[in-house]
């Protein structure tokens, strides 16, 4: 269902040659960095076109993350809501639970033919780290994984997955101890192990190419919802909606479908405590632009340029930026940013999880959210689409900790 | 001539070379640092570089990391910083100050805002670790037209073409960082330090100042040998850390490791 074509077809003009997404994006690392980033784009714009690479690409994702993946109509889910139909695209049932396998497996592809023998990743919920842990088993290769202290504690069967799969998890102490401070420490050891390391980004996030490339990995969802939706409905939907934390999984979703005006597009943030709180992790919806991890983004940062501890029930969130491409998105108008709270993502979680029998993540749950109070509003004619990106098999025992239980 | 560049000319009209001292500003507490700096050029600095205080020094090691973090607990930012320069320059007109920290202070001030106030407080250099010459046209202009010099680096992964277009865009000096990693490693090779300090020049008639991996008089020494100015940062940032609860003494234990790198140094001219 992929191909060269495919890819080169859905790709907008966006970013420019430098990565710049309108003033977002570029490339703001220290000078050693410099180089091995020339290095990796020079791989990657050359493995895009090449159509040897995109056939194993596309082998990779068919026999070993099983895509397609669903798109499922939750008829129950959208009739006890009583508004628009809501289709899930089940990127869930994708091998390791997640979207995030779609981006590894194909920087797995690129870190072979650069002839790199180690892998390193940061990782907030784990998810990452289990996909990327994943891909270097299968490869054969050594693979080290940065977490914040406090992730590794709220998402500990995460943690075991990655150390079953030969994975190093180093737990990160700097800082706030969550994703940013993760994606701190990789940067160091990368900059410390350029010869031999691939750094495998997670999100649509960090200097170019990482933005570009990631979206174009996960673009796969966006297409394959295209089809699917066009063979089940005879037409495009009228909403997408998907969580934002670094927004791989929304921009996956979104950009194939950045020029048909008539979808409307809703990324969802973490909205915490609420965002009149302080206490959220929603920079597009309340933070301001700025440079960090080697992109100029909305971060969330106080008047003197620092970057500001972030809240949110879901590790997978918790992080204080956001993909560049969202930022221009907002600014330019194409796509909507909300903010959803702690509060409303756990009762969409149980909501879903007892109507459909599907446990969704705790990051998707933002989503499922927000798309029940959107579909409320619309009538039974239309379609919104979430993004199911991950399965909730992770956050049993945070869902317990709230509830006063203990497993 | 901008104080930089006077003090890298009586240098070398005395054929001797630069010791540039680095401390993060505010650490362990923000009283200390104008005494510190005062105290380091009577112990023989030629250059100060002043770290700004960052959230998320992505560049630096676990020293410089934990240097912020102090810092930062007692709210020091970029406006405390341009304060304490504006101190130091009561008594001290001479010797330059280069800040040195990341890109977001100023971004979130403002290029032209932030050089004006910088200008005014005394500073004479700035080097943001996370701006390269590609994004840094609009920052750089504003920095040249207040005339504060933009201070580049180099590193071991630059090849000719980076070479060039750092040498086109730096002013002041160039800040060649010795190996690849982050503050505070060690990983000194001088030879091939010194084979691509050969190649540097072919491109830049500016000093070039060595940093990263600078432990002792005896590295510092290796390196004055081969480069126009020795930067230290890390052993001096450990020093102060150690004494964080006795601020009093940080001043006089630090401008005796800068007098020993500096007898060190000067013994290789």
């Amino acid at each position: 269902m992929t191909n060269a074509a495919d890819n080169t077809a859905s790709s907008s003009a966006l970013p420019d040659e430098r990565g710049h997404f309108g003033k977002y994006g570029g490339r703001f690392v220290s000078e050693t960095l410099m180089a091995p980033l020339d290095e990796l784009n020079a791989a990657y714009q050359k493995y895009m076109c090449d159509p040897e690479f995109q056939a194993e690409l596309d082998r990779d994702l068919a026999h070993f993350v099983g895509r397609p993946s669903p798109l499922y109509f939750a008829e129950r889910w959208s009739s006890m809501i009583g508004g628009a139909r809501i289709y899930l695209k089940r990127e869930d049932l994708n091998h390791t639970g997640a979207h995030k396998i779609n981006n590894t497996v194909g920087q797995a592809l690129l870190a072979r033919r650069m002839g790199k023998t180690r892998i390193i990743a940061e990782t907030g919920a784990g998810q990452h780290g289990v996909a990327s842990a994943t891909v270097a088993a299968r490869m054969g290769v050594e693979c080290v994984v940065y977490m914040g202290a406090e992730d590794i504690e709220r998402q500990a069967i995460n943690v075991y997955r990655m150390r079953l799969l030969g994975a190093t998890v180093v737990s990160v102490e700097s800082g706030s101890r969550t994703l940013k401070d993760a994606l701190n420490e990789a940067m160091r050891d990368w900059v410390t192990n350029i010869d031999n390391t691939f750094y495998i980004i997670g999100t649509v996030a960090g200097p170019h190419p990482y933005p570009a490339m990631v979206r174009d990995f996960q673009a796969i969802i966006g297409r394959e919802t295209r089809q699917q939706i066009l063979a089940m409905e005879g037409r495009l939907p009228d909403a997408l909606v998907a969580c934002v934390g670094g927004g791989s999984n929304a921009i996956g979703l979104f950009h194939p479908f950045i020029e048909d005006n008539e979808v409307a597009i809703y990324g969802v943030e973490a909205g915490g405590d609420g965002v009149e709180t302080g206490r959220h992790a929603a920079p597009l919806c309340a933070g301001s632009p700025g440079v960090l991890h080697g992109n100029r983004t909305y971060l969330m940062e106080d008047r003197d340029g620092q970057i500001i501890e972030t809240h949110s029930i879901s590790a997978g969130l918790d992080y204080p930026g956001v993909g560049p491409e969202h930022a221009w998105l907002k600014d330019s108008g194409r796509a909507t940013y909300v903010a959803i709270k702690d509060s409303e993502a756990m009762s969409a979680f149980h909501s879903l999880t007892r109507t459909e029998g599907i446990m969704p993540a705790l990051e998707t749950s933002h989503a499922l959210a927000y798309a029940e109070k959107l579909a409320a509003g619309m009538d039974k004619e239309q379609i919104i689409v979430v993004n199911l990106s991950g399965r909730g098999d992770k956050d049993v025992n945070t869902v317990a900790a709230l509830e006063g239980i203990k497993l | 001539m901008s104080r930089i560049e006077v003090r890298f000319a009586e240098l070398k009209s005395q054929n001797r070379k630069a010791l540039i001292p680095f401390v993060t500003a505010g650490d362990p507490q923000p009283d200390v640092t104008v005494p510190l700096l005062h105290a380091m050029v009577a112990a023989g600095a030629d250059l100060l570089e002043l770290g700004v205080p960052f959230s998320d020094p992505m560049a630096d090691g676990p020293v410089i990391q934990a240097a912020c973090e102090r810092a930062l607990s007692h709210h020091v930012s970029l406006h405390q910083v341009l304060d304490m320069v504006r101190e130091f320059r009561q008594q001290d007109t001479t010797t330059p100050v280069i800040l040195m920290g990341y890109l977001n202070p100023v971004e979130v001030w403002g290029y032209t805002e932030f050089a004006s106030a910088a200008a005014a407080a005394g500073v004479d250099g700035i080097l943001t670790v996370d701006l390269p010459p590609e994004e840094a046209t609009d920052f750089s202009a504003a920095m040249k037209a207040v005339d504060i010099d933009s201070i580049f680096l180099l590193a071991p992964t630059s090849d000719e073409s980076r070479m060039r277009k750092v040498s086109e865009i730096a002013s002041g000096f160039i800040y060649y960082v010795s190996f690849k990693g982050v503050t505070g490693a060690s990983h000194l090779d001088v030879s091939s330090v010194s084979s691509k300090l050969n190649e540097l020049r072919k491109y830049t008639d500016l000093p070039v100042g060595v940093g990263f991996g600078i432990r002792d008089g005896e590295s510092a020494a290796q390196v004055a040998r081969i480069a126009d100015a020795v930067i230290v940062g890390s052993v001096l940032v450990s020093q102060l850390a150690a004494l964080a609860d006795q601020p009093d003494r940080i001043p006089s234990t630090l401008a005796a490791t800068v007098s020993e790198l500096r007898a060190a140094i000067d013994k290789t001219s």
